[in-house]
């Protein structure tokens, strides 16, 4: 294998999704522009002053070309400033780092539990294909992706923190706690994102298996007389890996945008709150700011999962 | 086509039910939908089989008129996001070229960022109302149908009946109508039913986080925003919508799996 061109097509990988980063920076602040009407107009509403309109209008940069605003916001993200809330006056990047700190620790709790739980229940449910434990695994996982996070956040708020009063049904979490206590904080919230992913995550993984599980190799080791859980985990799922991390990595991303709506349900201080918060109050630069955050996010999880695919699978790496 | 299955039948007979009751909702509910009719958080009662809400309204009032608004968004946006990204994935794939690259690269562009954010983002400078919400809804989710359209008709493109109808001289209105609408219809069915479900969770997270549809107008996920503060008191009023969500999604994903799996079995794996 020449390892040169790997690290090329991993380059490549790299460079397009940093464009796609810019031309998605670019459409975040499009979104927000190309309207029938005037950003100040609808922040404000219909009752505004001409003079509070004129100095909004003065404060957002509106008297000068979308571009030049846009370069502007654009080279200040680059620098790490992101500008400053309209409804409070603070700086956004500085209300936003520890937001985005709670918001990553609860979305790595539910990957950290989600992701080796998937795995465990797509194997047990290869194994017993057609029986009850694969019959019982695919019923809950259907019926938990089938409804919305929020429901999923208030039946578990219901049942573990009303009625059997197991866990807190806020999440509060602040500084000087320690990670027990954290952790005992976002159980649920971790437990509902843990549902909504797993459902996915585990019917790929079932079906990436059972694909390799028709390969002429695999009768073989059953004529070897193998046992059928060590058919299913050393031949079968090493050459599902690839499909695997993919779908794995795409549910990872997923949690990103998951979270939004969770941390609502919840009250947990974290980025998707903050994002929802903004948005009613129409608050632009925040959502903006909050916007390209969760983009990065997503892209980013994206070109992970493109990558790893690239070094799983060496076919790829001779596009025909 | 002669025989049903258990699960599909049952599928459509729910699914048949939820149209029904959304369109019959001014006969059907035994109150008006913002009629306080009550106290607030009544239990279960011969008078309100629901119970009350956080006002004292009608709560199987609220939910079959809340089905008939959450259902009427969830339709609308699929038809914008089928027309939309139909017509435009089977001209990607009748013309390639340059129009494909565009099409494709800016589909992939919107991809990029998550649906939800990038509803949030816009609906932060729009109006919420109905038609904007479902114009939003519809454009953001038509680059998953554009997708799946291109991939279809470019299967279907190469076929030789495609090829034979382009030598004797039609035109790429007549292919894309006459040739691979018919062929890519059954897939695209299918595909229409999860993009349903898929707007009735849209449509519901938005009006859950208070940026879809706005009061007095009453939908699923309003409801839930309503009696949310009546969980802590283990009153389950919130829970209710979950139940009709969660129903209506199995029933339409059953009859969904029903049509693929008949279509692949049908025209050889085709899907």
């Amino acid at each position: 294998m020449n390892a040169g061109s790997l690290l090329g097509l991993v380059a490549q990988r790299i460079a397009l999704g940093l464009v796609l980063l810019l031309a998605a920076s670019a459409l975040i602040f499009a979104g927000t522009q190309i309207l029938p009407g005037d950003v100040a107009q609808s922040i404000l509403g219909q009752s505004a002053t001409p003079q509070a309109l004129a100095n909004l209008r003065a404060e957002l940069g509106l008297d000068q070309p979308a571009l030049t605003r846009y370069f502007s916001w654009l080279a200040g993200a680059l620098q790490g400033d992101l500008g400053n809330a309209l409804s409070n006056g603070q700086d956004i990047a500085t209300s936003m780092s520890h937001r985005l700190g709670n918001t990553l620790f609860l979305a790595g709790t539910a990957a950290i539990i989600a992701v080796p739980l998937a795995l465990i229940l797509g194997l047990v449910s290869v194994r017993y294909q057609g029986r009850w434990p694969d019959k019982v695994i695919s019923g809950v996982t259907l019926a938990t992706v089938s409804v919305p996070e929020f429901m999923l956040g208030y039946i578990a708020m219901f049942l573990l923190a009303v009625q059997f009063q197991v866990f807190p049904s806020v999440s509060t979490i602040y500084d000087g706690m320690s990670l027990g206590e954290q952790l005992q904080a976002i159980a649920l919230p971790a437990l509902v994102m843990v549902l909504v992913v797993l459902g996915h995550m585990m019917r790929m993984t079932r079906a990436a298996i059972l694909n390799v599980m028709q390969s002429a190799y695999i009768e073989t080791a059953e004529l070897k007389g193998l046992r059928r859980f060590t058919i299913i985990s050393r031949h079968a799922l090493p050459n599902a890996i690839a499909p695997i991390v993919n779908v794995v990595m795409l549910n990872l991303a997923y949690l990103v945008v998951g979270v939004v709506v969770v941390e609502v349900v919840f009250v947990y201080p974290g980025m998707g709150q903050y994002l929802v918060d903004h948005v009613s109050k129409r608050d632009v630069p925040v959502v903006q700011a909050c916007g390209l955050v969760f983009a990065a996010v997503y892209i980013g999880m994206n070109m992970i999962a493109d990558i790893v695919a690239l070094l799983a699978n060496p076919r790829l790496r001779h596009p025909k | 086509m002669t025989r049903i299955p258990i699960s599909a039948l049952l599928g459509l007979l729910f699914t048949a039910a939820f149209f029904l009751a959304a369109i019959l909702a001014p006969w059907l509910s035994p109150y008006g939908m913002a009629e306080v009719v009550g106290d607030v958080w009544e239990p279960m009662s011969p008078t309100h089989w629901l119970g009350t809400d956080s006002i004292g309204r009608d709560l199987l009032s609220r939910m079959i008129w809340g089905g008939r608004v959450t259902i009427f968004v969830a339709v609308c946006a699929t038809l914008i996001a089928f027309l939309t990204g139909v017509v435009l994935g089977f001209l990607a794939a009748v013309a390639g070229g340059w129009v494909d690259q565009a099409l494709s690269r800016l589909v992939d562009l919107m991809m990029s960022i998550p649906a939800l954010i990038f509803a949030l983002v816009i609906l932060s400078v729009m109006p919420t109302t109905l038609p904007i919400l479902i114009m939003v809804m519809g454009l953001i989710e038509s680059t998953r149908v554009f997708r799946l359209s291109r991939a279809v008709a470019i299967d279907i493109e190469v076929m030789d009946y495609v090829e034979a109808a382009r030598l004797r001289g039609e035109g790429n209105l007549w292919i894309i109508t006459r040739e691979i609408l018919p062929n890519a219809l059954s897939p695209l069915v299918a595909e229409a039913g999860l993009r349903f479900i898929f707007m009735v969770l849209f449509i519901s997270t938005l009006s859950f986080l208070g940026l879809g549809v706005q009061p007095p107008l009453a939908d699923w996920g309003g409801i839930v925003k309503e009696n949310k503060d009546g969980i802590v008191y283990g009153i389950p009023a919130a829970l209710l919508p979950a139940v009709a969500i969660a129903t209506l999604a199995i029933s339409v994903n059953l009859v969904a799996d029903w049509i693929l799996n008949r279509t692949s079995s049908l025209k050889g794996g085709r899907g």
